[in-house]
């Protein structure tokens, strides 16, 4: 070994040496990169990797459904058959569209919109081609699925409502959750859900709902579902049973017919609800699959307001019906007795002002009982000038009228009864004695809802219980059906006396022959109704017409035609039910209203539970009186 | 054991020559590349098909090839080192004319039965090459600059040929190794200094010349979340899978990420990454001080060895196996850009781990020759 060779030795040794020592650096610095991502960092990666890997998917419970008094089902969930098409099993999309279209007619639009979402999936993502398929063409598209690859069907739910238009205003119907809506629950984000959108399917959304059940799935990293790591069930909704008995609740619907109207009855004892018709409706069905344009322009610029509940939230002059608040009224301030007579020459004059009857010859010597049977405008004129508009108004709001009710769905108004502090407040004027006069006949500001005419009309017979009106049996504490405590209602301070002589009068309606029901009255043995007809203008009739001639309702254009009331009870030796018909610009309450109560009426008692098996207690009813937990 | 002078090893037969192997050398490569089975047969989920069973047929070819070239007199190597560099550099020239086109780059050959990557085995030729050419120099000789053309345009050629693959991984680690075999050599401080400040001054004009792939990667590199499910998708989804790992990892056959797909080129570049996932901080830390033990043991040999030519080409080889071992773990760790630079013993792929196995093959014959002395001309005298 010579010197040379020891000169590059040592060089190439401390070269070396340098060298080793920066590879082990590095191989340091590479541990402690490792350390940093797989200890310190550790949790948020190990966070990372599981939302990479782990896709919740929620199972959507199945809605609750909605059940009649007597057990029928009037909200439903039906399947919902879906033509699905998965790219990856079809070889050419395109083709497998057109053989399809054979079967079931699929337009260029529909085929478009297919096409691209199919684009825009992943291949094993199944896109919906169509959805509310009939039997016959699920049965058709299953003969030729060997034809069809990709294709597959599918069933979901969506709502029904068997009874369509007839129940539409009390059920309302499902819809896509609006922004405003979304409360958290993440339910409400799944695509396709629906949540109720008025009437008891909003009201009772949260035990109509269900919770969630939720699968936990692996997937990879192109989202494919490789494996079910975790499988919560949920619970479906729960079934809501309401106090409305369908079959009468169509029978009614039918009875108004084209007209524009509402029809009310209600249990006097309880306050459920049994028949509450608003006419024209909609079908809640083309609803849940949505409308057209042109399918919501028809509905929305109806001047007959089909998607308004009129039961609840169409507001009228009581006309004629509010007669009996104003003499209790009287009755109870002291100020008439049911004895007490006026004299009526078709007139009353008060300052300047002349105060017709709707009796042009005038009704002559008129007692409580004759005033109300005749419906007598000059009798309660007088009473009204002694009673006081503030009297008469607190007399109304005891009975309901004037306030919301509290109904256990969305959407009542509250009417309006005035007073002389509301004229002041409100309009800015003080009160003057002829809208006393006016109110005296349920005329000029008072507007009521049938809603409040019912229920003024089932306390008024029932002894001056304070009955709640509602729909449903139960009612919801956090999120759930809980039964409907029986509070004991309270009593009107009215004396029952006086009760008892406003119900006399009414049954005279229907029965003295100069009664403006009698020709409503009703025939069958065994059954009875007492009541009040109740005409409400809708215009003022000049002096000039009145000279000439009132104008008669079948000459006025429809909207200015009078609105023709109804309310009334039975049987009348022990009411049991209460009824109330409003038709809007329908006429006379005498010829078009009362009518219509009769025939709803007669309905209603014959489908009496009580009166066709005494005692017996039919499914999903009460007995009256006796509030069961 | 007793100390063979130059002469008398030349002299031993096959069967004694087997004998003075450094066995524990090999049972450790046997050990690295077991792992390395292991990670396949998880990688294919569970199945020796289709990785871990060729990888291991390549491997059984590979350990005879190795203790082949181990016993192959070191003299032998000394003078077959620029023909060999001749014959790789006509291979990487090959590639250029009828190469076929793999991972959008050409960097096969195709021999029938076997793809050849001359790209990697041009590295182990450069070091020979290299080794070769400096032990003929003395240490006055080593610092002139005229005597630096020749291993510059040894270094260079090869360089340029994987450049315009492009390989820009390859042409780094070729850069490296070259490099570090001048430092050896004996190049002056200040040449290195020359070229550095030279190499800085490149790089702009040298960006102009990179695809649009290339520096994509590096804009990735820089800021790989960027960009989550383009081109910052590996290196993101690699991290993800590694520090999900955590202490102990998930357990083989567990790693979620790697066998659900979100981990990329799980098999090859990075199934380092999948190892940490399954065997956590643990197991990669554990790799990581196996190939320590493997490069100080390289490191050992070249220390140990009487020629010159044994010691840079036992350093040199070392400094390469350790750049694969650097880079590629770096890479799938988000500590430099995503280069396909494979991870030795590991990594599924047959020209990669023939040569690894062909460089150990060296590394013991500088062992088993240690105390040979060669002169300038490759004699014994």
């Amino acid at each position: 070994m010579n010197n040379r060779d020891s000169d590059r030795q040592r060089l190439f040794t401390r070269r070396a040496m340098l060298l080793a020592g920066g590879q082990f650096g590095l191989l340091t610095a590479l541990v402690g990169r490792m350390y940093y991502l797989q200890v310190v960092e550790s949790e948020r990666y190990q966070m990372l990797a599981e939302e990479n890997r782990i896709n919740m998917r929620l199972l959507p419970p199945s809605r609750g459904r909605v059940i009649d008094r007597f057990g029928v089902p009037i909200a439903v969930n039906q399947q919902n058959y879906r033509v699905l098409l998965k790219a990856e099993n079809a070889p050419d999309v395109s083709a497998v569209l057109d053989r399809l279209s054979m079967i079931i007619p699929i337009s260029a639009e529909e085929k478009a919109r297919v096409l691209k979402d199919i684009r825009r999936r992943k291949k094993f993502v199944p896109v919906t081609v169509r959805e509310f398929l009939d039997w016959e063409d699920v049965a058709r598209l299953e003969v030729n699925t060997p034809d069809l690859p990709g294709i597959d069907i599918d069933v979901g739910e969506r709502r029904f409502y068997p009874n369509g238009a007839a129940g539409a205003h009390i059920l309302g119907y499902v819809g896509s959750p609006r922004p405003e809506d979304l409360s958290g629950d993440p339910l409400l984000e799944l695509p396709g859900f629906k949540v109720g959108r008025s009437g008891v399917e909003r009201a009772f959304d949260l035990p109509l709902r269900g919770r969630a059940g939720a699968s936990q799935l692996e997937v990879n990293a192109v989202g494919r579902v490789i494996r079910e790591l975790n499988r919560q069930d949920g619970d479906p909704g729960q079934d809501v049973v309401l106090t409305v008995d369908m079959a009468l609740q169509q029978a009614a619907m039918k009875r108004l017919g084209d007209e524009a109207g509402s029809v009310v009855v209600m249990e006097v004892e309880t306050g459920g609800i049994i028949v509450q018709a608003s006419t024209p409706s909609f079908d809640p069905n083309a609803f849940t699959e949505g409308l057209s344009p042109s399918q919501w322009r028809a509905v929305a610029d109806n001047e007959r307001a089909p998607l308004r509940n009129k039961a609840v939230a169409g507001e009228y002059a009581p006309g004629s019906t509010f007669k009996m608040i104003v003499a209790l009224a009287a009755l109870e301030a002291g100020l008439a007795t049911p004895q007490t007579n006026f004299f009526c020459p078709g007139f009353l004059e008060v300052g300047d002002g002349k105060f017709h009857c709707w009796r042009r010859h005038g009704h002559g010597h008129v007692d409580l009982a004759r005033g109300i049977a005749e419906s007598c405008d000059v009798y309660f004129y007088e009473i009204a000038r002694r009673v006081g508009i503030d009297n008469i108004a607190r007399m109304a709001n005891k009975f309901g009228l004037g306030t919301e009710l509290g109904l256990d769905t969305p959407g009542e108004r509250a009417g309006l009864i005035p007073t002389k502090a509301w004229k002041s407040a409100v309009i800015g004027q003080p009160w003057v004695l002829g809208e006393t006069l006016v109110a005296g006949i349920g005329q000029g500001f008072i507007t009521t809802t049938p809603m409040q005419l019912a229920t003024m009309t089932a306390r008024m017979v029932n002894g001056g219980k304070i009955v709640q009106p509602h729909l449903a049996r139960d009612v919801v504490a956090r999120g759930k059906l809980a039964t409907r405590v029986p509070v004991q209602p309270e009593t009107i301070d009215v004396n029952p006396r006086h009760l008892k002589s406003v119900m006399d009068a009414m049954a005279l309606v229907t029965a003295a022959p100069a009664g403006t029901a009698h020709a409503a009255r009703i025939m069958t043995p065994g059954m009875s109704m007492g009541g009040k007809t109740g005409t409400a203008q809708v215009r003022r009739i000049t002096q000039r017409e009145r000279e000439g001639g009132v104008i008669k309702n079948k000459d006025l254009p429809w909207r200015y035609r009078d609105h023709a009331l109804f309310v009334g009870y039975g049987p009348v030796e022990a009411p049991r039910y209460a009824i109330a018909v409003v038709v809007e610009h329908g006429g006379g309450g005498s010829s078009v209203a009362a009518p219509i109560a009769r025939d709803v009426m007669t309905a209603t008692l014959k489908r009496d539970p009580a009166r066709l098996a005494p005692g017996a207690n039919v499914a999903g009813l009460r007995a009256p009186g006796s509030q069961d937990s | 054991m007793a100390r063979l002078s130059g002469t008398s090893v030349a002299k031993l037969t096959i069967r004694q020559k087997l004998l003075h192997l450094n066995w524990e050398f090999v049972l450790l490569i046997v050990l690295t590349a077991s792992i390395g089975f292991a990670m396949l047969f998880s990688a294919a989920n569970g199945d020796f098909d289709p990785w871990a069973s060729r990888q291991l047929m390549r491997f059984a070819v590979g350990i005879l090839l190795m203790l082949a070239v181990a016993m192959t007199d070191i003299r032998i190597w000394l003078r077959a080192a620029f023909p060999i560099y001749a014959v790789c550099l006509a291979l990487l020239a090959a590639v250029e004319i009828m190469g076929s086109i793999g991972m959008g780059a050409q960097r096969w050959l195709d021999l029938g039965f076997f793809q050849l990557q001359p790209s990697e085995v041009m590295k182990v030729a450069v070091v020979l090459a290299l080794a070769r050419y400096f032990h003929g120099l003395d240490y006055e000789d080593a610092g002139r600059l005229t005597n630096l053309a020749i291993p510059l345009l040894l270094v260079g050629a090869p360089m340029a040929l994987v450049l315009r693959q492009p390989d820009l991984g390859t042409a780094g680690v070729v850069a490296m190794v070259g490099a570090a075999m001048f430092w050896l050599g004996g190049a002056r401080l200040w040449q290195f200094a020359t070229v550095a400040a030279a190499a800085a001054a490149a790089v702009p004009v040298g960006w102009q010349f990179l695809r649009n792939y290339q520096k994509q990667r590096i804009f990735t590199f820089l800021n790989p979340e960027s960009d989550p499910l383009g081109s910052g998708y590996h290196i993101l989804q690699s991290k993800i899978a590694l520090g999900s790992g955590g202490l102990f990892g998930k357990g083989f056959l567990e790693g979620t990420q790697s066998h659900l797909n979100f981990l990329p080129e799980k098999q090859t570049d990075f199934i380092f990454t999948m190892l940490a996932e399954e065997f956590g901080l643990v197991g990669g830390v554990g790799l990581i001080a196996l190939y320590g033990v493997l490069i100080a043991y390289g490191i050992y040999i070249a220390f140990r060895a009487r020629s010159h030519f044994a010691r840079l080409l036992a350093m040199g080889l070392t400094v390469n196996f350790f750049l694969y071992v650097f880079i590629n773990i770096a890479m799938v760790m988000g500590i430099l850009p995503v280069v396909g630079v494979p991870l030795p013993l590991i990594s599924y792929g047959g020209t990669a781990m023939l040569t690894v196995l062909i460089g150990f093959g060296l590394i013991m014959s500088c062992w088993l020759h240690r105390d040979t002395y060669i002169n300038k001309r490759g004699g014994t005298a």
